[in-house]
């Protein structure tokens, strides 16, 4: 029975009104409030161009954007053979591939780092495993630089990679490969002429959402990286937290945000296109 | 042939490899906690349960478990609620703008959780709310939306309209329609959307750094700080009861889908 | 408001737009309490959604419906004391076959005993008792349907509502199923709203059809009345095969391409020109070549269908139309072959002429 008007309208309005007052109008009112602290529509101009023509400012970007391409990168390279496993796997090895996923994913961020931290620090596990073999003579530093970042950051979105690559690769009618084979194709030629291609919309909806979701990371850059790692969303922290800049802040938040939702914009453009044109 | 055994076998490896590497990390913090050692070593020298007794022991950490319950617990009802609606909205209305309510309602998971958490703070300061649990469960709410409505039209999309159109004609009002039809065939998945959002929240760091204060901190917040000093074992107890908390949730979710499956294949 | 005179179902000037699209036109139709009523037509005919404003799901954007004499225009479904079988049967999942068919009773609150021994009866009447603690999925296509069915009559309804309810079931099921409806409905007195795609259907249950066309009833009347004496090409074709062959108004006589002379039941001599229809049952193969006759054409076999207790031929005419003639799978029949030269003919009394 389809929902009148007035019906469905009421129905949605609550959340609606959830995002309206506590996401949307806060994000707008304080970076307006922020802005106007600085005057006027060009005194706000001349600081802008201050603020992001900085050099420390300029290297959080930088930075920002070469840490999430690297991580991106580590968690495709990672996560495209361990979906087509997931994908392949039935029974009891699908459950257990499954978990090791799902445990992670579904665990605290804060916990998973500090798993790493425990693992990559001075008496950390690696550490004492290169001593112990004699492969080092001193602990290696793994944290507090980028290696321990990019690792941590890695971990931390391996799981949102892994699970919408199993989801296209899911969709891939089986007999598509036995009907390639059956023409005589070899292995690597069906993995690069019928399986890469089928599931690329799945590797381009992964990497963006990867990609959108390093750029705003905080928790785990903060806590694992140096003086030299610092990103956008630790810089807009800091700017707060210690130096009670509002305006500063709202321009980097601004930048963040803009970076964001144009991913954000070519991401749902892509998954609606990809919906359409992969519907069985 | 034997390069295509030794090619899966090679496949294989690597997958078992993944998968330990997935898993390790988590397993090597809840051995951690059980350490006997006086400060963080792994392997730990000897075992003991020290470090949970610390943490039982300190009215803090005891308080912070607290907050984070009672925050989580407000937030799986009010987004369970708020996302059931929407969700039953939006599989039955049509919605002239429906991709950009979508859109709207999925942003706060796009959104950086550092921005979201400073413009709650910037005006929940002005409200005079910072420190007030209620409050911080409304703001974990804006975040456990998406993900209860994702999990709630997948599950209302397998409820056929006509069935409620049956309730209808067969005498029930709105209201009877969703208790008697709507509500028990949603059932599982408003349990999934409940355990989620408990989980969302439960977890939530930034939001909480910026909005709990002192009053409020949460087990997360509580984490944070004490890392933010020294790595000492007690935040390896608590982590551990964490992943505990997690795959209790998950454990719960899959028993849920497991009863529903055996219940739909029953006596076949 | 009771009106005097009128228990039924009656539909008088409702239409139903969305937007700028108008799917139901300013139908009006009465059903009297106790008859088998079709509507029949093609998908986006406005059918199903005619049943709908019937039910309650969909306001009308103009008219009334009067259901018992009441007009319930704009009562919630609840209200409207009808009862429903609906497309792919909409069993709750998760009640057992008691529970569905208990569920009109107990929403009702109708005490207990009451309700078993109503849904005892009803389950009889499907013959389906001893299933009472199944579950829809543990039934197969037929069954689920007599469970809907049921659920339907378990109220008592003076009025059922049935939306293409024999749409998934296979051809041998389906002919059972319609049999059993049509007794049941005959049995209990229900005025029976039925909704269908399928014309043979709708020729086997109905006491009257409506076919439908883009929003508007083409034509209303009982089965025989609609098939034999279409009003227009539309449901001449829609109900059945037809030959509509086109003819002119010359020298005060119809006429074909050719030289063929037409003579049909109730002329319309206003009619300058049009098609005359006659079923290819009706047409007979005549022995020899056509004489020059009203009602007969000669032409060559194009195709023979051998379809059993029918063979069908296609016959193309000079003038390049091809007619349809079904003939009896008689004893000692001699199949016409593809090439052959035959004659057709026809009584004037099954030809009509019809616009177009």
């Amino acid at each position: 029975m389809p929902l009148r008007h007035f019906a469905k309208w009421a129905l949605i309005a609550p959340a609606l009104a959830l995002l309206l007052l506590l996401f949307i109008t806060p994000i707008g009112w304080f970076i307006a409030e922020s802005l106007a602290e600085l005057g006027s529509a060009s005194e706000v101009w001349l600081e802008a161009k201050a603020v992001l023509g900085s050099r420390a400012i300029l290297g959080a970007i930088l930075n920002t954007n070469g840490i999430a391409l690297t991580v991106t990168l580590m968690v495709l390279a990672i996560g495209y053979p361990l979906s087509y496993a997931l994908s392949r796997a039935r029974g009891l090895a699908f459950s257990l591939v499954l978990i090791c996923v799902v445990i992670p994913y579904f665990t605290s961020v804060i916990v998973r780092t500090y798993a790493w931290m425990v693992i990559l620090g001075r008496n950390g596990l690696i550490n004492q495993v290169l001593l112990g073999l004699g492969l080092a003579r001193e602990p290696a530093d793994l944290l507090y630089n980028r290696t321990g970042v990019i690792i941590g950051m890695t971990y931390v979105l391996l799981p949102y990679m892994v699970l919408t690559l199993y989801a296209a690769m899911k969709a891939v009618d089986p007999r598509l490969l036995q009907a390639a084979e059956g023409m005589g194709a070899g292995p690597l030629t069906v993995f690069a002429k019928v399986f890469l291609p089928l599931t690329l919309h799945g590797v381009t909806a992964g990497a963006l959402i990867v990609f959108i979701l390093a750029l705003g990371f905080f928790i785990t850059p903060a806590l694992m990286g140096g003086p030299g790692d610092v990103m956008m969303a630790m810089l807009i922290e800091r700017e707060i937290e210690l130096s009670q800049n509002w305006p500063v802040a709202a321009l980097m938040t601004i930048v963040l945000l803009a970076i964001t939702l144009l991913l954000y914009a070519v991401y749902a453009r892509f998954a609606d296109r990809t919906e359409e044109g992969f519907a069985r | 042939m034997t390069g295509s055994i030794l090619r899966l076998a090679a496949i294989r490896l690597l997958v078992v490899l993944l998968c330990t590497a997935m898993l390790a990390p988590i397993a090597i913090v809840v051995i951690a906690s059980f350490s006997g050692d006086g400060y963080l070593k792994f392997p730990p020298d000897s075992l003991s349960l020290r470090w949970y007794l610390r943490f039982l022991g300190d009215p803090r950490w005891l308080a912070a478990l607290w907050n984070s319950f009672l925050v989580a617990a407000m937030t799986c009802l009010l987004a369970t609620a708020l996302g059931f609606l929407a969700a039953y909205a939006m599989a039955r209305g049509h919605f002239s703008f429906r991709r950009a309510i979508t859109a709207l309602l999925l942003m706060p998971l796009i959104v950086p959780h550092v921005v979201t958490a400073i413009a709650m703070y910037f005006l929940s300061a002005r409200l005079g709310l910072i420190g007030v649990r209620p409050w911080i469960a409304v703001a974990h709410s804006v975040v456990a939306l998406p993900v209860v409505l994702v999990i709630l039209q997948s599950a209302l999309k397998t409820v056929d309209p006509n069935l409620e159109r049956a309730a209808m004609i067969f005498g029930c009002t709105r209201a009877g329609v969703f208790r008697r039809v709507v509500l028990p065939l949603a059932l599982p998945g408003l349990v999934s959307a409940m355990l989620f959002s408990f989980l969302t929240s439960f977890d939530e760091l930034v939001i909480s750094l910026f909005l709990a204060g002192i009053r409020a901190e949460t087990l997360p917040v509580r984490i944070w700080n004490s890392l933010l000093l020294e790595v000492e074992p007690t935040i390896a107890a608590v982590s551990a009861l964490l992943i505990g908390v997690t795959c209790l949730a998950l454990l719960a979710e899959w028993a849920v889908r497991q009863a529903r499956e055996r219940s739909a294949t029953a006596t076949r | 408001m009771r009106e005097e005179g009128f228990a039924g179902v009656r539909l008088e000037r409702v239409s139903k737009a969305y937007g700028p699209e108008t799917v139901v036109r300013e139908i009006s139709l009465a059903i009297p309490q106790g008859e088998f009523f079709t509507l029949l037509g093609p998908s986006g005919s406005g059918k199903t959604t005619t049943l709908s404003m019937i039910a309650g799901f969909t306001l009308p954007s103009q008219g009334s419906i009067h259901i018992d004499g009441r007009d319930a225009t704009r009562a919630p479904p609840r209200a409207r004391g009808l009862g429903m079988v609906f497309q792919n049967y909409a069993i709750f999942p998760h009640l057992d076959v008691f529970g569905n068919v208990a569920f009109p009773l107990t929403v009702r609150k109708v005490p207990k005993a009451e309700v078993a021994r109503r849904v005892a009866e009803a389950l009889a009447m499907v013959k389906l008792t001893g299933l009472e603690k199944r579950f829809a999925r543990q039934l197969s296509g037929g069954q689920q349907q007599r469970v809907a069915l049921a659920r339907a009559i378990v109220g008592q309804p003076r009025v059922v509502l049935m939306d293409e309810p024999l749409g998934a079931l296979d051809k041998n099921l389906r002919y059972h199923m319609q049999v059993e409806i049509k007794e049941i409905s005959r049995r209990l007195g229900m005025t029976v709203v039925y909704v269908t795609h399928d014309q043979e259907e709708a020729l086997t249950m109905s006491d009257r059809i409506a076919i439908m066309d883009r929003g508007r009833i083409a034509q209303m009347g009982p089965p025989r009345e609609v098939y034999e004496r279409p009003e227009s090409a539309f449901v001449a074709k829609f109900l059945g095969e037809a030959n509509l062959i086109r003819a002119r108004r010359r020298d005060g006589a119809l006429r074909g391409a050719g030289a063929a002379r037409f003579e049909v039941a109730a002329d319309r001599p206003g009619l300058a020109e049009g098609q005359v229809f006659v079923r290819p049952e009706k047409v007979r193969l005549l022995p020899e070549g056509a004489a020059p006759a009203a009602n007969q054409v000669a032409g060559t076999v194009r195709h023979t269908a051998f379809l059993g207790n029918v063979v069908r031929y296609e016959v193309t005419l000079p003038e390049g139309e091809v007619m349809l003639c079904d003939a009896t799978n008689a004893s000692g029949t001699v199949l016409r072959q593809p090439g052959e030269p035959v004659g057709l003919a026809w009584n004037a009394a099954d030809a009509l002429l019809l616009e177009g």
